[in-house]
């Protein structure tokens, strides 16, 4: 498998702290691929590099043979790259169908006189948007496809995961990063959220998924592939079975006996 | 009484929209300070009856569910104030004084309330708007409603020149910038001569289509105000900035802003131009400011810079405050506690700013969105789509 992506001595510095140190990573054509690592080791930071947040200090971001090392995140959405965020953050004075149209961006027509004088057409584009917002939503969870027009904070926590996991995927990535999907879930929410992370997957088989996690059970069962960060560096990757049992890798997360 | 039944009829709502015009029509009527008074609290009184027995809430659901026929209803109470006050030159000044502040309130709206822009220096392009109509109404033969459109352009290139400081701060430090640009401007005008210095400039009237607006309109043996003439130029001024407001709102473009709002972050990692957006608020705003200020300076037919400073900035923030940010019909109500008790009550006159403090602390504390907080965003709100 070729690689989609690709990082070159990845460097990305806050003043005195380095969060990314010379990172070398693959992440290839159609895998899904845990990133795991302790608290800190830079995870986050790596999509926030990835997707334009932050600029990295040195190195290269290599996606689909080309530098977005210093993309504005306009840019990288543009590219094909959608994320979602380890502390949700859907817009939630607004409704569902709004949070997951945010998403669409890419195709709406923003004209500051469509949007006011041309209202059928406006109406058309928005019945067209509606129905596959629904769609997608209803994939989930099917209780959802009937509240697009509530406020996104009246739903429950894995629900805004999914909406959140929808206005990513409506903008019809090629890659997709999720943040820690889990966090703040019980353990049958991250049981049901993993269930949909495998309906994307026979759904879309060409997106690649890139899955921030602590939970090993979760890991083992979804990724093909992982690769553990620590202090910004790799510090190994395979399968999930080859991991566990990397003595480097359980000395960063318990420590040296 | 008030079932939260899914549809009610129009009635609510139109039986609120006359209370209300009835209230404003005999608060702009009255002139005895005791009357005044008991007015006030009598309008106090029924508010908090109506909010606290759902009947507010109840008319509010019927206004929605019934929108275009209330938004005429609307225009008919506000024509019929017009008509009954038709020789009143007092009450009509403040009524068109009213819409007009209105007016830069809802380019206010969409800066701040939609996009999340701060601009403490609204005056200064209402300002901006005055002076163009005073400038170009005395010496060029422009058509007058050129004028007026000229007043927005020139408060938004002027706006333009605020871009770069503001895009590239945050927060207060935005905040901070509009505050010293709105301090600059009248200081500019107090010092420059051509422009009449701390003397101010004459404006001429408004002419549209040869109908000359400053003399009152003679009707059998009785002679108009020619405010009157005003206040409907002015009413159909805000009808138009009203209705691109929320159509604006309700558009893919009204749904961005929002979002640039609430999380800038999040807004840019989906492709979202931020800068963009924040640009085309503020200059949409400020346009809106302009118009109504090239207004304001034709109907009082004198503008000196003390009529647009700082403070008056601050009354407009006020407004838009108290009403709900983002809540278009939350403007008129909040700019006529604002612009009329203290103008009418002349008890509290001295102490207008300490009101306006008060009231806008009160509100922040125990109503942070206002006293008519916005609804849910919607596209379309009367037509959800057919499977929804």
């Amino acid at each position: 498998m070729s690689a989609l992506l690709s990082c070159h001595n990845l460097v990305m510095r806050f003043r005195g702290l380095t969060a990314l140190d010379d990172l070398e990573l693959d992440i290839r054509h159609g895998e899904i691929l845990g990133l795991l690592g302790p608290n800190g080791s830079g995870k986050t930071t790596f999509f926030n590099v990835v997707t334009g947040v932050y600029r990295a200090s040195a190195g290269r971001i290599e996606y689909e043979s080309q530098d977005i090392s210093k993309s504005s995140p306009q840019a990288v959405y543009r590219a094909g790259i959608a994320r979602t965020f380890q502390r949700s953050r859907l817009c939630l004075p607004l409704t569902i169908f709004d949070n997951i149209m945010i998403g669409n961006h890419r195709r709406l027509n923003h004209g500051l006189w469509f949007n006011v004088v041309c209202r059928k057409q406006l109406r058309r584009q928005y019945e067209a948007c509606w129905d596959e917002a629904r769609e997608l939503l209803m994939t989930f969870n099917k209780a959802l496809g009937t509240r697009l027009l509530n406020a996104a904070g009246s739903v429950s926590m894995i629900d805004r995961r999914r909406i959140e996991v929808c206005r990513a995927l409506v903008s019809r990535p090629k890659l997709l990063l999720l943040d820690e999907p889990s966090a703040g879930m019980t353990h049958e929410e991250t049981n049901e959220l993993m269930d949909d992370i495998l309906i994307i997957r026979a759904r879309m088989p060409e997106l690649t998924i890139v899955i921030i996690e602590h939970g090993m059970s979760v890991i083992e069962r979804i990724t093909n592939r992982c690769v553990v960060l620590n202090y910004g560096r790799k510090l190994c990757e395979g399968t999930y079975r080859e991991i566990a049992l990397n003595a480097e890798v359980q000395q960063a997360y318990l420590g040296k006996s | 009484m008030f079932s939260a039944d899914k549809s009610p009829g129009p009635l609510p709502a139109v039986v609120g929209v006359i209370a209300i015009a009835v209230f404003a029509m005999l608060l702009l009527r009255i002139h005895d300070q005791w009357g005044l008074l008991v007015l006030a609290a009598v309008g106090g009184i029924a508010l908090l009856v109506a909010a606290r027995t759902g009947a507010a809430a109840y008319a509010e659901r019927a206004f929605a569910a019934h929108e275009p026929l209330m938004n005429g209803v609307v225009i008919i109470a506000f024509v019929s104030v017009i008509a009954v006050l038709a020789r009143q030159d007092f009450s009509l000044l403040i009524l068109a004084t009213v819409l007009l502040y209105s007016i830069a309130c809802l380019g206010l709206s969409v800066q701040l309330g939609y996009c999340g822009v701060m601009n403490f220096a609204g005056a200064a392009f209402f300002g901006a708007g005055g002076y163009t109509a005073a400038v170009l109404g005395a010496h060029t033969g422009l058509p007058h409603l050129l004028i007026v459109l000229a007043g927005g352009v020139v408060a938004g290139l002027l706006g333009s020149l605020l871009l770069l400081p503001v895009l590239r701060t945050r927060g207060h430090y935005a905040a901070l910038i509009t505050v010293a640009f709105g301090i600059l401007f009248r200081s500019f005008l107090e010092v420059n001569n051509t422009l009449g210095g701390p003397q101010g400039l004459t404006v001429p009237g408004m002419t549209i289509f040869g109908w000359s607006l400053g003399k009152g309109l003679v009707i059998g043996d009785t002679t108009l105000s020619f405010y009157f003439n005003y206040a409907l130029v002015t009413l159909g001024l805000a009808i138009v900035v009203f209705g691109v407001t929320r159509r604006l709102e309700r558009s893919w473009v009204g749904m961005h802003f929002d979002a640039v709002r609430i999380d800038e972050v999040a807004a840019s990692t989906f492709g979202l131009n931020v800068q963009g957006l924040k640009i085309m608020a503020f200059v949409i705003g400020n346009v809106f400011a302009g118009m109504a200020g090239a207004v304001f300076a034709m109907m009082t037919g004198f503008i000196s810079p003390t009529d647009f400073d700082f403070s008056t900035s601050l009354v407009l923030i006020a407004i838009i405050m108290l009403g709900g940010l983002g809540n278009l019909w939350g403007i008129l109500p909040a700019a006529a506690f604002v612009l009329i008790l203290p103008e009418k009550l002349q008890v509290i006159q001295e102490y207008r700013f300490l009101l306006y403090a008060g009231a806008v602390i009160l509100v922040l504390l125990f109503r942070p969105a206002g006293l008519f907080p916005r609804r849910l965003r919607r596209h379309f709100p009367l037509k959800a789509p057919s499977r929804a």
